[in-house]
């Protein structure tokens, strides 16, 4: 068994050294400088309604990859809640510290998320990473024993969860009654909706990642409680 | 040689070394996260080329990025959720290693 384990896996390595230098070979045959896109992107950022040139992208100029973006992160989260109920795992209350911690930590959490969200037309920042900072707030919330009470599993839990995308697209189709193509901003607004999209975005991405990693569909049928059982008891 | 090209060249080496593990590991959790060093690499790689300016780094291949690292994952946890399922299924988080005939 070994042995015919081991010829396969020579090759394996033979065929992987080939492709990784033929790669580092495509690499290190590239121009040393090479502008790319950046120059047309500071050319055009004054009509992106943003100042940073990431974000301009990101919301702007490529609207289109971010509004599928969305999709796909909803798309995931609709297979991962069609598989099934969230799994039944064995849980344990948390200590004082890491209970302490947690209320201490949640609301910082969320402003830096606000932060970033309203940083992000000057500077590194935006819709992403907040909703990142968003889903570790919520993580930390989960892992330290809350849940979702059952009266928010339902239609409140999900309009934000489909909002990022639903306002993502609204927005895309108001500039065709206006006249304009799919996403094609007017200057003066630009800004605005940029801003609007973000908020939903984040709120959509925060809540779809504290979904995902719970695993499955949230229980209608919950005991009405925020916390789970073991925690009140102590 | 340039810190760029130091960066590309190590995104290349962890995305050889990735599908190396892809490949050689049975074990799904290690295929997904091999996957994800896959992607790592990528992501690295891409972000080194987009310094080779003269001043602010090229915006673009960061926005491909920072979409990519959500859809990376969006597929990590679906992918994650799928064998978990297969192993209540199945009993193990493996694929069956059956011979076509």
């Amino acid at each position: 068994m070994s042995n015919q384990q081991k010829i396969p896996r020579i090759f394996l390595v033979i065929l992987l050294s080939v492709m990784g230098a033929g790669l580092a070979y495509t690499v290190l045959s590239l121009p040393a400088e090479a502008p790319g896109l950046s120059e047309r992107v500071t050319d055009n950022i004054d009509v992106s309604g943003v100042e940073n040139p990431v974000t301009a992208v990101v919301l702007n100029f490529r609207g289109y990859d971010t509004l599928l973006e969305m999709a796909v992160l909803l798309l995931a989260l609709l297979v991962v809640w069609s598989l099934g109920p969230v799994p039944q795992r064995h849980e344990v209350a948390p200590g004082e510290v890491l209970d302490y911690l947690t209320r201490l930590l949640v609301p910082l959490l969320i402003l830096v998320a606000g932060y970033l969200l309203w940083v992000g037309a000057i500077a590194p920042g935006g819709a992403f990473q907040a909703g990142s900072v968003l889903a570790a707030a919520g993580l930390l919330l989960v892992l330290s024993g809350w849940r979702f009470s059952a009266r928010f599993t339902g239609l409140s839990l999900r309009f934000p969860i489909v909002g990022g995308l639903a306002v993502f697209v609204l927005a895309g189709l108001a500039m065709m009654l206006d006249g304009g193509r799919f996403l094609e901003y007017p200057v003066a607004y630009a800004g605005t909706l940029i801003l609007i999209i973000e908020v939903a975005a984040t709120l959509s991405i925060g809540l779809i990642l504290v979904e995902l990693f719970l695993g499955g569909r949230p229980s209608q049928c919950q005991s009405p409680g925020a916390r789970i059982a073991s925690k009140t008891e102590k | 040689m340039t810190t760029a090209f130091f960066y590309a060249l190590s995104g290349i080496a962890l995305f050889i070394l990735g599908l190396y593990a892809l490949v050689i590991r049975v074990h799904l959790l290690r295929k997904i996260l091999a996957v994800n060093v896959m992607g790592s690499g990528v992501f690295l790689l891409l972000i080194a080329l987009a310094t080779r300016t003269q001043s602010t780094p090229d915006p673009v291949p960061q926005a491909m990025v920072i979409t990519g690292i959500v859809v990376a994952v969006s597929a990590t946890a679906l992918a994650l959720v799928l064998m978990l399922r297969l192993l209540g299924a199945g009993g193990k988080a493996e694929l069956p290693d059956e011979k076509i005939e």
